[in-house]
């Protein structure tokens, strides 16, 4: 199949078509709206339903009702609206709905700007609500590569039975690629949502043998602590099964290894080949995952490097991740811009070539 | 001998947590009757609020969800919306409807989601101990509001029923109580009505039913009933706000039928 050319955003929200999902709850914010916009007209044509709901609290409570009668759903937003769903998804993750949320991260705290940035990081893998939880964050760093992981993202939210972001910086929805659907078709007339014993359909759906509750509320203290038990196991259980990173370069002896997600990772990727041609030795490790995070890949190719650095278009986030992975045996450089500022190639092989230096 | 009086299959069979003289339980019964008599329990789906009925999840005898602080109508809007052949419902107070929840009930109603509010007004917050609410009378005392509520520092209490029916979008409101047995006789009449316009796809409707807080208000069960009828009754006018079959435009406000 042809590939097409098409801007990030409209192609997340055509990937998620794509992966069975008929219903959308959004509301508008830069740099995501094309994603409600094309949806608005495009579910319809499926037989699908879009609803633009009053707030991002509101469209996060939506998702959960409707994950909660047991179809794929999906929600988009950036930075402040993810801000205001963090409520929901702590009661998603408590209650154990799938789920997939994208946010089109641009930069803060509070307003901010409106232009790519990776600053939800911590937001994004260390919490957002409250409460002991986890999402799967997966980061794409191409267009191409956000369809895949959003169709991805439908399946490991039923299968683990939790909320997974879709996490691409500003760039990520707003740029043009060219993209390819050709191994995911549109589901055809028959297509019929993966199965959900657990829903809530109507008693009648089973035969009047049992309710079934979507709660996150245990009161007795016990049983409370008996739940973050379960959802701990889950999480361990990604961690052990789901990590996904991409190496560059992977040869024994290097000066410099560096570690970038996203659009990040390809300008990086850029500057590294312009300092290989110099004759430097540098290598790139890409985590696709961000949780579960790929720290044990970070650390066996840590110890091949003399230095690693972290680069983001953040003050530093990831980096308290490496230096996790790395545990102390090196120290973990930083270099990044913040604000909607994304570093050059020039920019990134200037600090390179310091570290490289220095 | 023949039973002509027993549980209905709408609830299920536990002792509630609600305190003496609450009319949180007769509410939950004339629910659980509308559903059993219109042959809904098995499409039902409630979504329980924040507050005293958190643990509506166990007494209505249908599927439920559990929703955050004031969100129930957006949890039902998208459950409702994904599977329009369910009988969704939320079961919601006053601090969880007309404070925290505003914007959601609110968009919901204007919407014209096509689910059921069933809202118990019982002018305060009672799980969290009888604070002031948004539906809390003038000069009542509350442990937020010692002296009082004080209209000139937090506004007259909001009339849930009528702001609801000055929407544009046709829907089914109306304001019941549940003090006395004609009363509840006709609230019993309002939430069928409110089960057959969802039934039938007709409209959101929304049924507000003033409820008794015995233990927060400081008064006796009975006395309770007294002060709806004498305090409450007054400010908020029972009956038929708005009919669908009015069609679009603002409802009839205060009339009683």
């Amino acid at each position: 199949m042809a590939k097409v050319l098409m801007k990030g955003n409209e192609a997340i929200g055509e990937a998620a078509i794509r992966a069975g999902c008929r219903f959308f709850f959004g509301y508008p914010i830069t740099p995501q709206s094309e994603v409600p916009e094309y949806l608005s007209k495009r579910l319809p044509e499926i037989g699908g339903t879009f609803v633009q709901a009053e707030s991002e609290v509101a469209a996060s409570n939506m998702i959960y009702g409707a994950a909660g009668v047991g179809v794929r759903v999906l929600t988009t937003s950036s930075s402040p609206g993810i801000s205001l769903m963090s409520e929901a998804l702590s009661y998603i993750a408590g209650s154990e709905m799938p789920v997939v949320v994208v946010n089109i991260v641009r930069s803060g705290p509070g307003l901010g700007g409106i232009l790519p940035s990776q600053s939800d990081y911590f937001q994004a893998t260390k919490g957002g609500g409250h409460g002991d939880y986890r999402l799967l964050v997966l980061a794409p760093a191409t267009v191409q590569e956000a369809v895949e992981l959003v169709i991805l993202a439908f399946d490991l939210a039923d299968q683990y039975r939790n909320p997974v972001m879709v996490m691409g910086d500003g760039m990520i929805g707003q740029m043009m690629e060219p993209v390819d659907f050709g191994d995911h078709p549109p589901p055809g007339p028959d297509y019929v949502e993966p199965e959900k014993p657990w829903a809530c359909t109507g008693t009648d759906s089973r035969g009047r043998s049992h309710r079934n509750i979507v709660n996150s509320l245990y009161l007795d203290p016990e049983e409370c602590h008996e739940m973050n038990v379960r959802l701990k196991r889950k999480y361990d259980e990604m961690a052990e099964k789901e990590q996904r990173w991409e190496e560059l370069y992977t040869e024994q002896d290097v000066d410099v290894m560096v570690v970038a997600y996203g659009t990040m990772s390809r300008i990086c990727r850029t500057a590294i080949d312009m300092l290989r041609a110099d004759g430097h030795r540098l290598s790139l490790l890409r985590p696709i995952t961000l949780f579960p995070y790929p720290s044990e890949p970070v650390r066996k190719a840590a110890a091949r490097a003399k230095k690693i650095i972290s680069i983001e278009m953040s003050m530093g986030q990831m980096v308290e991740d490496v230096q996790l992975a790395v545990g102390g045996s090196k120290p973990v450089e930083f270099y990044g811009l913040a604000g909607g500022l994304i570093p050059s190639v020039e920019q990134v092989r200037a600090a390179l070539l310091e570290l490289i230096e220095a | 001998m023949e039973i002509i009086f027993s549980r209905p299959d709408g609830l299920v069979d536990v002792p509630t947590h609600y305190c003496p003289g609450c009319t949180h339980g007769t509410i939950h019964r004339l629910v659980g009757e509308a559903l059993e008599e219109l042959d809904l329990v098995g499409k039902a789906v409630g979504v329980a609020p924040v507050g005293c009925a958190v643990l509506a999840y166990n007494y209505f005898n249908c599927d439920m969800f559990e929703a955050s602080h004031g969100r129930a109508p957006a949890m039902a809007t998208g459950a409702k919306r994904c599977r329009p052949d369910l009988i969704v419902f939320t079961y919601q107070g006053d601090g969880d409807l007309a404070s925290i929840g505003m914007a959601e009930i609110v968009h919901a109603a204007n919407r014209g989601e096509k689910f059921t509010v069933i809202f118990v007004n019982n002018a305060i917050y009672g799980m969290t101990g009888g604070q002031m609410a948004p539906t809390t009378m003038p000069g009542q005392r509350t442990s937020t509001s010692p002296a009082g509520r004080d209209v000139d520092h937090c506004g007259y209490p909001i009339r849930m029923a009528e702001l609801i029916a000055a929407l544009q979008t046709p829907a089914y409101v109306a304001r019941v109580a549940v003090h006395t047995p004609a009363n509840i006789i006709k609230a019993k009449h309002a939430i069928r009505e409110a089960f057959e316009y969802q039934e039938a796809g007709t409209c959101f409707s929304f049924v507000e039913v003033l409820s008794t807080c015995p233990t927060n208000w400081g008064l006796g069960p009975l006395e309770s009933c007294h002060w709806v009828e004498k305090t409450m009754v007054p400010y908020y006018p029972l009956g038929t706000k708005k009919r669908p079959e009015d069609g679009p435009g603002p409802g009839r406000g205060v009339d009683e039928d």
